[in-house]
């Protein structure tokens, strides 16, 4: 019995990545909760417009890589992060004029754009592959790890290793960053206001004189950053597929549902129930449980409780266990 | 409105995909420009014919004015197109024949958006709070297109309504009918408009608190504003009325002060109760 391994090897399998996984799919719930609470449907294109974000990002890193553009031991596609931005807000305001605008003047319920979002989504799907292919890319590059798991054995004579990746560390120093950001713009400026009054009570808002087209477009906005930042994010930490990004829908929507749709903290409390679940309930037990029972209890099987190809059942059951017992999710979101 | 397709949901009440709390009712419409038309009242809805949408007419020939420093009060049974009339003169439905006027310019063209810009401020009967935003913040987004400092009218409004300014920090959605409706003709006042319009203020209040609303009613009449409101209680809104208008379908029934329509025995008899 060593608990100390134990703790260690836990944390390597199971919080370290789960954090950092956690907050990808957070800084994807909040761009779902936001369009869901503004612009009042849920956006099924939002996998693909994190998709069509970081493969802007990716062209431009392969482009400075190729230029000699480097930021050293951190990942060139930080420096590319910003045009992505821009790409991927260009993307979202120009499906915004072209389709999603006739659907707001005519006042059509809120479920016939839900409908039109599924278009676009595959409109989306077929662009990111048409340009950059179905195939993994990718775009890491820098230094590859804070600690190595050789050198934490080193340091500490433990058995287990412990292994930060940069990307994990960056995803969550990102993801605090973005978020603080998010909400000191929500809550103290002019425009966070008044997209929070346009959320409230659209007519309200008109008759005080808040233009809705501006709020509609500062919410694409925002919405664009946010995807483009999880989606390259979760490009960085594990590698970038097209498919994989329409498959995050379901862990996206999983956590923005569990929060509360509509909900920001309930977004990023979503994103990590729905991380650590999938983590903790795909991964196989053994070695930590070796470490923490005594001896004579050691598990002789994996003590994993579902293959990691099942990991989407976990969204689901989530999903469904919070739509039938707390329909508006843990933060009272407005899905009622 | 029933004839477009895209407002038939097919019975969705699915809330996981779709929100229906506060979705916009008013319809869109591209804003056309103002004409200068010297003269009239300050604001005049004149002759008004319209309805909603492609709908059948409410209003037939239907006239309200309000003049500097007056209250003038629109009265009439249910269904009469009281708040039509004032939707109309917001320009939320389409007036097909007849004009608004405001302060010699006829604004019949101009969108809800821009009326606000022009100075109109409208109170309407439901839904008229942010209830998810402070009482603070309500009031700051009343105030959204001025650019101006803010704090003098907020100063104002809370010495209008004390009780708002001790609970500046709570959820408006927490408060109590007739502090709800405090913040609702606070978030109006905040933009400092040259005119009022409250469509039944006092609705779904408890006597005590209707007077008192009243009393507040008058005293922002007296610093200046006109007032154009749809009453319920016809008999206390005429009391304090300096001009009254008495609708019976989407028409003038009768029109004078408030003293000649309480006067008035046909009013009396078919409106008043005796």
């Amino acid at each position: 019995m060593d608990l100390l391994n134990a703790i260690v090897a836990l944390s390597n399998f199971v919080l370290v990545p789960a954090i950092a996984y956690g907050s990808q799919l957070a800084l994807g719930a909040l761009g779902v909760t936001l369009i869901y609470g503004i612009l009042r449907f849920s956006n099924f294109a939002h996998g693909d417009t994190m998709a069509f974000g970081t493969m802007v990002t990716i062209l431009v890193t392969w482009w400075m890589q190729s230029a000699g553009i480097s930021l050293g031991p951190l990942p060139t596609a930080l420096l590319a992060l910003p045009f992505g931005m821009l790409g991927c807000i260009a993307l979202l305001l120009v499906t915004d004029r072209l389709v999603y605008r006739f659907y707001r003047e005519q006042k059509a319920k809120p479920v016939i754009l839900v409908i039109v979002s599924m278009g676009v989504m595959f409109i989306l799907n077929g662009l990111v592959r048409f340009i950059i292919g179905p195939d993994d890319q990718r775009f890491a590059d820098g230094e590859r790890f804070i600690i190595t798991a050789r050198d934490f054995k080193q340091m500490t004579g433990l058995e287990e290793g412990l292994a930060i990746k940069t990307t994990q560390a960056l995803t969550v120093v990102t993801a605090v960053l973005v978020v603080a950001l998010l909400f000191w713009f929500l809550n103290r400026t002019r425009t966070g206001k008044s997209m929070r009054a346009y959320s409230d009570n659209e007519d309200l808002a008109l008759l005080s004189g808040i233009n809705p087209e501006r709020v509609v477009m500062y919410t694409w906005m925002i919405v664009a950053a946010l995807a483009t930042v999880a989606g390259v994010l979760y490009g960085l930490d594990k590698s970038f597929k097209p498919f994989t990004y329409f498959q995050l829908l379901l862990p996206i929507f999983a956590a923005a549902i569990v929060g509360g749709l509509g909900s920001p903290i309930g977004a990023i409390a979503g994103g990590f129930i729905i991380a650590f679940s999938e983590v903790t309930i795909t991964y196989a037990w053994k070695k930590v449980l070796g470490h923490a029972l005594p001896e004579s209890l050691a598990p002789d099987g994996l003590v994993q409780l579902l293959s990691t190809d099942y990991k989407f059942a976990v969204s689901f059951v989530i999903l469904l266990i919070v739509l039938l017992f707390r329909p508006t999710g843990l933060f009272k979101g407005k899905s009622v | 409105m029933s004839q477009n397709p895209y407002h038939d949901d097919r019975g969705n009440k699915d809330a996981s995909i779709t929100k229906r709390h506060g979705v916009g009712e008013i319809p869109t419409r591209k804003g056309g420009k103002s004409r200068p038309a010297p003269g009239g009242p300050f604001l005049i809805g004149d002759a008004m014919t319209g309805g909603y949408g492609k709908g059948p007419d409410i209003l037939h020939d239907c006239t309200v004015s309000v003049d500097r420093g007056e209250i003038a009060v629109i009265v009439g049974p249910n269904g009469a197109g009281k708040s039509t009339a004032m939707k109309a003169v917001f320009g939320m439905l389409d007036v097909r024949s007849g004009s608004v006027r405001l302060d010699g310019e006829d604004i019949t063209a101009l969108s809800p958006q821009d009326r606000v810009a022009k100075g109109m401020g409208f109170v309407p009967q439901n839904n008229n709070i942010f209830t998810s935003l402070s009482v603070e913040e309500n009031l700051e987004m009343g105030a959204f297109i001025r650019r101006d400092d803010i704090s003098g009218t907020m100063e104002q409004v809370f010495d209008l309504f004390p009780i708002l300014r001790e609970k500046r920090r709570q959820a408006a959605g927490e408060l109590s009918g007739g502090q709800r409706q405090q913040v609702a003709v606070g978030r109006a006042l905040m933009t400092r408009p040259k005119v009022l319009m409250l469509d039944e203020p006092t609705a779904g209040v408890s006597p005590i608190v209707m007077d008192e609303l009243f009393d507040r009613i008058i005293e922002v009449a007296r610093t200046g504003i006109p007032i154009l409101m749809v009453e319920q209680n016809a008999r206390q809104a005429l009391e304090i009325a300096d001009k009254g208008y008495v609708l019976v379908q989407g028409q003038n029934a009768y029109t004078g002060t408030g003293k000649e329509l309480l006067a008035d025995p046909e009013v009396r008899k078919s409106f008043l109760g005796g």
